[in-house]
């Protein structure tokens, strides 16, 4: 065998490490849950930005906050450090991605799904809709489907959700806010 | 104020521009959340306390990221929390505006009307430019901005449009804070050079996007346009009112007296 085989074959063993590594990280972080919505994990909500092996063989995972001033932003970065620290990636380093922006349009259809068993109707695709952002569509009622609900409160218990009531059934209920 | 280390290829001159720039952001974000973080148990409703206090975590969060990139661009080493907590009086360069007491309900909803849509019409623009940190703060902020606008013009509407006499109450808070505006846009070399630089718009240019859009608000919640009259403030150049210092008073007690104290 030549010098330039030996080397493709050694390059590609450490591309296989590499995306080794990678899916460890990704299948980690797939079981770190939203501190302040449990049903679903920082995967589901779209928060996890990339998962990268650089050159220097440290993996880069790129993390967003949803909202700038979301409490629960450092406690997903201190969960997500630790459930990586578990996971046998070797070094790794968890950067904060800020643009583009977080998007309730990157919910994947998973979590959306999670949302709605969990009581939270998801939002609205997509943000950029205006009727989305001014709150004049009817947002569906989470356990009777009725579209007959209002709104009670452009905010509710965290900074992503706002409360609503469904007047067919009378429960009141959260949206996660379209943005 | 001094800038020790020039960064990313500016000049000393360019980096301490930039640095009092953000701070002018910043410390809006951070004295108005602090503002509006004083109505938390105190609210006419409870969805009302969970609304304010969702938009002063909002603006806290602005601070952070506009404070952090400050203590970057100054490049001495100080923290978001030094920033924000180590500074005197004079250094503050929020506009005048943000300090002005909450009054009661109604004067609070109408300076956050002013405010979002300053905000609105400078983070649109802004997401565009050229500082790709700037940018993508400002790109990251005005999803959250429109929100607030949505809320506070929302209740301005209900107010104004009311009854008589919550007509009169935010009418006449409209007429006291009417004055502070001028401070928004008053244009001055640090403005200016900003806007050549293209790191912000121009705020002639955010000035009339505010006033149509303020001025249609306005007309739906049947309130009187108050007459410009001129006025000077500088707080963007560090002079104040008298109701800052009790502010910074209140929010910087627990480092100044437990200085270095962490959660």
């Amino acid at each position: 065998m030549n010098a330039a085989l030996l080397e493709n074959d050694a390059s590609m063993a450490a591309n296989a490490r590499a995306a080794q590594r990678v899916a460890r990280a990704w299948a980690a972080l797939a079981l770190v849950e939203d501190p302040e919505i449990p049903a679903v994990s920082v995967v589901d909500l779209g928060l996890i930005r990339c998962v990268t092996a650089r050159p220097d063989g440290v993996l880069e995972v790129g993390l967003s906050p949803t909202y700038v001033g979301c409490p629960a932003t450092e406690v997903i970065r201190h969960f997500v450090t630790e459930s990586l620290s578990a996971a046998d990636i070797g070094s790794f380093v968890v950067t904060s991605v800020l643009s583009p922006a977080w998007s309730s349009d990157w919910i994947s259809a998973e979590g959306r799904r999670k949302l709605l068993l969990y009581g939270i109707v998801p939002p609205e695709h997509s943000s950029t809709m205006r009727d989305g952002l001014r709150g004049d569509r009817p947002v569906g009622c989470p356990r009777c489907h009725s579209t007959d609900t209002e709104r009670t409160s452009e905010f509710g218990s965290t900074p992503c959700k706002a409360l609503h009531r469904c007047r067919a059934c009378l429960e009141p209920f959260e949206y996660f806010k379209c943005i | 104020m001094s800038v020790a280390v020039a960064n990313a290829g500016r000049t000393d001159a360019e980096a301490r521009d930039l640095f009092c720039f953000v701070l002018r952001l910043g410390d809006l974000s951070l004295v108005l959340g602090q503002r509006l973080g004083e109505w938390v148990g105190h609210s006419p409703a409870l969805e009302e306390d969970l609304g304010l206090a969702n938009i002063a975590l909002d603006m806290i969060g602005q601070a952070r990221l506009l404070l952090s990139y400050a203590g970057e661009i100054e490049g001495r080493g100080r923290a978001e929390d030094d920033i924000a907590f180590l500074r005197e009086h004079g250094e503050y360069l929020n506009p005048i505006l943000v300090e002005m007491p909450n009054g009661d309900f109604g004067q609070t909803i109408v300076r956050q009307v002013l405010i979002d849509a300053f905000q609105l019409e400078m983070f649109e623009r802004m997401a565009a430019s050229a500082d790709q940190r700037l940018a993508a703060i400002a790109a990251k902020s005005v999803k959250e901005v429109r929100y607030h606008l949505r809320y506070s013009s929302g209740w301005l509407l209900r107010l104004g449009d009311g009854t008589a006499e919550s007509h009169a109450r935010v009418q006449s808070a409209l007429e006291n804070l009417w004055s502070y505006t001028v401070e928004l846009f008053a244009e001055d070399d640090l403005d200016k050079a900003m806007a050549d630089r293209g790191v912000a718009p121009r705020l002639s240019e955010v000035q009339a996007a505010w006033s149509q859009r303020i001025g249609e608000i306005l007309a739906e919640a049947t309130l009187d346009r108050p007459k410009d009259r001129p006025h000077s403030w500088h707080g963007k150049r560090g002079q104040h009112s008298e109701h800052l210092g009790y502010i910074l008073t209140e929010m910087q007690h627990l480092q100044r007296t437990y200085p270095g104290a962490r959660w």
